[in-house]
């Protein structure tokens, strides 16, 4: 797979952890690519930290870069029945538990569930963000990443880099395979079978448990 | 009442050294007219509190979108917000030792505000327990509730709070477009002199009471914004 074809790949896995009816906040990168993969009759509300709440289809018609954007400052919209609301409530949504999933890339997760991905120090420096605000206080928190850097794990026995949150990540879905984050450890329960499971833990650093019901990654 | 007045005269009314509150996302909501007279003003060393640093190439044709104008010249001094990564010229001058930078999260950022303008002594939030933000000078402590850690961040207030309404009527009442609002509500209560800019000045009683979300007694100036061409 190229690189394209592995980011739709992880995207398309991921839109299937969704409910119809959920509240979902998604990073930049791989999570933005979800909605073109949500399942028949799965409807979400996307929320957006700059305040839109149920973020809808950009038009023609509805195309308003002066008033209208989503949190990385790009032309957005909103769909029917959604609303703009302040950064207050928005962060009220985010910390009270009232948005079901976030959907986030990682620069670093480890086997306890941290996440590391706002900051290397001295080279890039963006900033946490929202992010810190949405790993404590989303329902679930969905990792969508490539499984390596260069290939290096980013799956560690512990991060390296600055922590976003502790204890945070629920679920990690990469092109090699779906993980749950456990109190045990990090579980794999679906694999791509263009892999084999001695492959997948050693581009992991983590030890990975073998789910008793593991399978393959179907879609 | 808020009195009217022009971009060039609301710049003048901010000293150098000023604290700013910068309405705006991205520089979506920022009150456009004013920075770019402040930019063409001879202030200097302003400490900008906004969410993020804005962006270069903006909708407006600008080269360097609302605030980013403060940064990339160098008159923004002192950077107290949440992002960086939209304009990372922010962050190459952080890293030259040009800017001084705090960070804090983005909700924490929002509430912060909130609590500065709503006579509020602090946040205690969940965000940021176990990470740098710990070691943040505006973070108080570290505190535990009912099991839970939290951190107990500062209030913040500003000397000037620059937004911007689309509607905006003459006894200075609010009404926000789109995704213009952001932190604009809560700056327009966290400092001692609120500038807002105007896409449209409105006849009072144009904006349903209902639909007025910043109070007019809270806004000490107008200025009506020039260009309205997008």
């Amino acid at each position: 797979m190229d690189k394209e074809m592995i980011k739709s790949f992880i995207a398309k896995r991921v839109a299937q952890e969704l409910h119809d009816g959920d509240v979902v906040n998604l990073g930049i990168g791989i999570p933005s690519l979800v909605p073109s993969f949500l399942p028949e009759g799965v409807h979400v509300f996307l929320q957006t930290e700059n305040g839109i709440l149920g973020a809808g289809k950009l038009t023609d018609e509805n195309y308003d870069p002066m008033n209208v954007v989503n949190a990385s400052g790009m032309p957005a919209a909103l769909q029917d029945g959604g609303c703009y609301i302040d950064s207050a409530m928005s962060f009220g949504l985010i910390r009270g538990g009232h948005v079901d999933a976030c959907i986030l890339g990682g620069l670093e997760v480890d086997m306890h569930g941290n996440l590391s991905n706002w900051i290397i120090p001295g080279k890039r420096m963006p900033g946490m963000g929202g992010a810190m605000d949405l790993l404590v206080g989303t329902r679930r928190t969905i990792v969508a990443m490539e499984h390596t850097a260069k290939g290096k794990p980013k799956i560690l026995k512990e991060c390296k880099l600055p922590y976003t949150a502790l204890d945070c990540v629920d679920i990690i879905i990469t092109e090699m395979g779906v993980m749950d984050v456990t109190d045990e450890g990090i579980v794999l329960k679906e694999y791509n079978p263009e892999f084999t499971v001695e492959e997948i833990q050693a581009a992991t650093d983590a030890p990975l448990i073998i789910s008793p019901d593991l399978k393959k990654m179907e879609f | 009442m808020a009195k009217i007045i022009t971009a060039e005269e609301a710049a003048k009314l901010i000293p150098s050294g000023s604290t700013v509150m910068f309405g705006g996302f991205v520089a979506c909501g920022a009150a456009h007219d004013v920075i770019e007279a402040m930019e063409n003003s001879d202030v200097e060393n302003i400490t900008g509190i906004m969410n993020d640093s804005a962006k270069q190439g903006g909708p407006d044709g600008s080269d360097y979108y609302g605030w980013a104008k403060l940064i990339h010249s160098g008159k923004m001094t002192g950077y107290i917000g949440s992002h960086m990564g939209t304009n990372p010229e922010a962050s190459e001058l952080w890293a030259a030792g040009k800017l001084k930078v705090d960070l804090v999260p983005q909700g924490s950022l929002a509430e912060m505000i909130r609590a500065g303008g709503m006579g509020l002594g602090g946040v205690i939030t969940p965000t940021g327990v176990g990470t740098i933000v710990e070691d943040s000078p505006f973070t108080e402590c570290k505190t535990t509730i009912n099991g839970r850690d939290y951190l107990i961040m500062k209030p913040i207030r500003a000397n000037v709070a620059l937004i911007s309404g689309e509607k905006v009527d003459k006894m200075g009442n609010v009404w926000y477009k789109g995704t213009t609002r952001n932190f604009s509500p809560l700056m327009a209560m966290a400092a001692d002199l609120v500038i807002v800019e105007a896409v449209n000045l409105v006849e009072v009683g144009e904006i349903a009471p209902e639909d007025i979300v910043t109070p007019g007694i809270l806004v000490d100036y107008i200025v009506v914004r020039e260009k309205k061409e997008n």
